[in-house]
């Protein structure tokens, strides 16, 4: 019995697509993702303990949260970081998350029959994925303001301690969205030339995962950063 | 050992199905090949790691010689630790991953084909820029610890901590991608039946070193971003004078050196754990206990770090702190070494040379291991930090530890990767010279270290006792360097003269050994179903019970005779060979590289390297990416 089966058993697997099933029963990407996730968290985790540890060390200003007056400035420097700015930029992030959570159930979805506006509306997965790459671009440009307007204060990278820290923590952010936002625009792409169904929601999971952990990292430096004087 | 006379005879040509060929090597997606690439590359790196290493022996074998002026002797020491650790340690041991886990845990491939081979062939392009630095005059010559601020601008002004910083970022991202993919092959693609607590030993300790690669090496890329922004941008994370903290490079690098010791002695502790049971005749002693120190013994890595540090002043709660949870690590270490010796006791030991080394690595490890114990205590260590002594402690670990059981495990493996078996004699002459060699080489260190000697000097005085210590050293290196030297040609020349040795030479337990030698491209004609841990054991008591085939393969494991039959052939769906991944890392090494004429003050040349670099990178990743793995089927 056992015998035959060697040679059945290949045929088996070739005809139910040539591969066994994963241990997990989960695909070799979510797991993999996950990993990356998990080392990703060690990177931020890194820049933020840095940030952390340089706050209150800079010699010279602008600071975050302290007004610099002379002599310890040549001129009086405002306290640097605009909090209701960054709030509103923090929320459209936030809701670009919710886009992203539309745009996979889209996905998942697409099959079933839609008959009402908002049934078409919800499950128009191209609107989500655009809507979150463009709330991801919106929170982009409110960075680029808020780098530009620092440097206009006299905050560079090279200032000191706080500029180096804050631009390369906020900067590593900024580059992980933007990486964030071409894998979504490479979904759109995909999605208006052949359209993206439910086998496909997995890769759309995995750029989902990604995005919603850039997210979170976004809170945890906005409380740190930001809102922790 | 009855099984290789009474076993039927193979011949290694029969079960190679593949092609050869350049082409065929720079598109190979399969992990046996990969594996096989990462043996050779390292094997070079550890070549030339040795001959840096005789450099240094040679200039400090008498006092005041010149074998090496002062700025030489700096680049061969940073040189000779950044090539051990980064280009032959961790990829010897990444060899032995890409083989071994998917044919342990009897699986066809990695989960992910192409990112394995992107990993090989960023590790190739890595190691050849960091060394490309020898041919410019400008190797790096900060330690291989590169202690900031030494390492800034200030006081570094040359290319050589450049080409260092950069090369320490590409190779780390090979560690990375390597350590996504073995973590998902090991979660994800087992055999039916084998469970977590059936998976070989090997297998569960290269599982726990992949959990240290990805949590630690995101640390030293931040380090090294720091660094490498402060050298290129102007930034101050390591200006002391702007308020920095002197020691934030030394948390941020040991928080990843102290793993890195993990991952540099855990694949080797498999191998062992390997080859011990084999050789013993007996299945490993405590093999739950064995796991679960693996993975204490990771756990606990991470919070020693800054034992490394006492000597800086961190004051009584600090020390007391790290000293405590240093003494604890010992703990689980310990208990490998008791496993290991009760998986011995009463068994029926057999003498072969990869025995020879792996109980080698027992003995001379627990030595690095007890003066490790030693630096535990900081009034201790302030006496023996950066003197010799600690030179002695870690070669002990790395060339004791490592290095012995990454040799045990080339003479182990050896006949599975190559289908012949190496020569025992000149086997036994590598072993012994390399035993004799290495003690002499490291243990008279204790003494000159203690007298006073201190590390990275290119030379000392006559008349402070260090003379003779030094002597002997250099003396045993050269021993070393005659072992070695007979190791490959032992492995040169077996490669076609060697015994034909068939599926299971040593009648090991594993699943790696139920396939042909070498396994073909699809290691398992038939996926096995594994119902313990010794599935190969298991089967030979009923093997010698002469119960049917169909009986032997209901108590677990299958043998497969080599049939020279193709996957196509089988109706078994391999990957397509694909050249992607090595533009993708030839690009990406690239654009790193374009950060070096940052430093040259040549911006429109930076940044049009830079940007060619990650264009081609980009459009390489689109391709691979969009490509099917496989043809459809």
């Amino acid at each position: 019995m056992a015998h035959a089966a060697t040679i059945d058993s290949t045929h088996d697997e070739h005809a139910h697509g040539g591969h066994p099933p994963t241990s997990t029963g989960l695909d070799h990407k979510k797991i993999a993702i996950w990993a990356f996730i998990g080392s990703e968290c060690m990177l931020f985790a890194s820049l933020i303990s840095t940030y952390l540890i340089y706050k209150g060390r800079s010699r010279v200003g602008p600071y975050p949260h302290e007004a610099c007056l002379p002599p310890v400035c040549a001129t009086a420097l405002k306290p640097i970081l605009n909090i209701p700015v960054t709030s509103a930029s923090t929320f459209v992030l936030l809701m670009s998350s919710l886009a992203m959570v539309l745009a996979l159930a889209a996905v998942e979805t697409k099959d079933q029959p839609k008959h009402t506006f908002g049934e078409r509306l919800l499950g128009n997965s191209k609107l989500w994925l655009f809507m979150t790459a463009l709330l991801g671009t919106t929170f982009l440009g409110f960075q680029a303001f808020e780098f530009t307007s620092f440097v206009h204060e006299g905050l560079t990278i090279r200032t000191n301690l706080f500029g180096s820290s804050f631009f390369t923590l906020t900067g590593f952010h900024g580059a992980h969205v933007t990486a964030g936002v071409l894998w979504l625009l490479t979904l759109l792409a995909i999605d208006a030339r052949r359209g993206l169904g439910p086998k496909d929601a997995l890769n759309v999971d995995l750029a989902a995962l990604y995005w919603h952990f850039v997210d979170v990292v976004w809170i945890a430096i906005f409380t740190l950063v930001y809102l922790i004087k | 050992m009855a099984t290789t006379a009474t076993a039927p005879v193979y011949t290694p040509v029969e079960s190679y199905v593949g092609e050869s060929g350049l082409w065929s090597w720079l598109t190979t997606v399969d992990h046996k090949r990969i594996g096989t690439l990462y043996l050779f590359t390292s094997l070079f790196f550890f070549i030339v790691g040795g001959l840096e290493a005789g450099l240094i022996r040679w200039q400090l074998a008498g006092p005041n010689k010149h074998v090496l002026s002062a700025e030489a002797y700096n680049q061969m020491f940073t040189m000779h630790g950044t090539t051990m650790i980064f280009l032959a340690i961790m990829p010897l041991s990444a060899a032995f991953f890409n083989y071994l886990i998917p044919l342990q845990i009897g699986a066809r491939d990695v989960a992910f084909p192409r990112l394995n081979a992107f990993s090989y062939w960023v590790y190739l392009f890595g190691a050849i820029f960091m060394n490309a630095s020898w041919f410019v005059g400008a190797a790096p010559n900060g330690g291989w610890f590169g202690y900031a601020p030494l390492t800034t601008m200030q006081f570094s002004p040359g290319l050589n901590i450049d080409f260092w910083v950069l090369g320490l970022q590409i190779l780390g991202i090979s560690s990375l991608a390597a350590a996504f993919n073995f973590i998902t092959t090991i979660v994800n693609m087992r055999a039916p039946g084998m469970n977590l607590m059936r998976m070989p030993m090997f297998t569960w300790n290269a599982f726990v070193v992949q959990f240290l690669l990805i949590l630690a090496f995101p640390v030293i890329t931040i380090a090294l971003v720091f660094l490498q922004f402060d050298r290129f941008f102007g930034t101050q994370f390591y200006e002391i004078a702007a308020g920095a903290d002197p020691l934030l490079w030394q948390h941020l690098f040991w928080v990843f050196g102290h793993p890195e010791v993990y991952i540099l002695i855990l694949p080797a502790f498999g191998l062992t754990s390997e080859i011990i049971p084999a050789f013993s005749r007996k299945p490993i002693f405590g093999y739950p206990v064995m796991v679960y120190a693996t993975m204490l013994i990771a756990f606990l890595g991470f919070g020693v770090w800054a034992h490394h540090m006492f000597a800086v002043g961190m004051g009584a709660i600090g020390d007391t702190v790290f000293g405590v949870t240093t003494l604890l690590i010992a703990i689980p270490t310990g208990v490998k070494i008791f496993n290991w010796i009760f998986t011995m006791w009463g068994g029926s030991i057999q003498f072969s040379t990869a025995m020879k080394f792996a109980i080698g690595l027992v003995g001379l490890f627990t030595i690095g291991g007890i003066s490790g114990v030693m630096h535990a205590s900081p009034p201790a260590d302030l006496q023996q930090t950066d003197t010799y002594f600690i030179v002695a402690h870690f070669h002990y670990v790395l060339f004791g530890g490592s290095m012995m059981g990454i040799f045990g495990g080339l003479y182990f493996y050896y006949p599975k990767i190559t289908g012949r078996l190496l020569s025992e004699k000149l086997g036994s002459w590598h072993f012994w010279l390399t035993f004799i060699g290495m003690n002499l080489t490291f243990f008279p260190m204790h003494y000159s270290g203690l007298l006073g000697m201190p590390r990275r000097i290119y030379t000392y005085e006559a008349g402070q006792g260090w003379e003779t210590f030094n002597l002997i050293s250099s003396i045993g290196t050269a021993i070393l360097m005659v072992g070695t030297l007979i190791f490959l040609i032992n492995f040169w020349r077996s490669f076609r003269t060697g015994a034909v040795a068939g599926n299971n030479p040593w009648g090991a337990g594993t699943l790696e050994w139920s396939i042909p030698s070498p396994p073909p491209e699809y290691n398992f004609a038939r996926i096995p179903r594994v119902t313990s841990r010794y599935p190969m054991w298991d089967m030979r008591s009923h093997e010698h019970a002469e119960l049917s085939h169909a009986q032997a393969e209901e108590s677990g494991a299958h043998i497969e005779v080599a049939t020279g039959r193709s996957a196509r052939d089988l109706g078994i769906p391999m990957p397509n060979q694909t050249i992607k991944p090595l533009i993708c890392a030839g690009a990406m090494v690239i654009m790193f590289s374009g950060l070096l004429f940052i430093h040259e003050n040549n911006m429109p040349l930076a940044l049009s390297v830079i940007l060619g670099g990650a264009l081609l990178m980009t459009l390489s990743l689109y391709a691979w990416v969009l490509t099917p793995l496989e043809d459809a089927h």
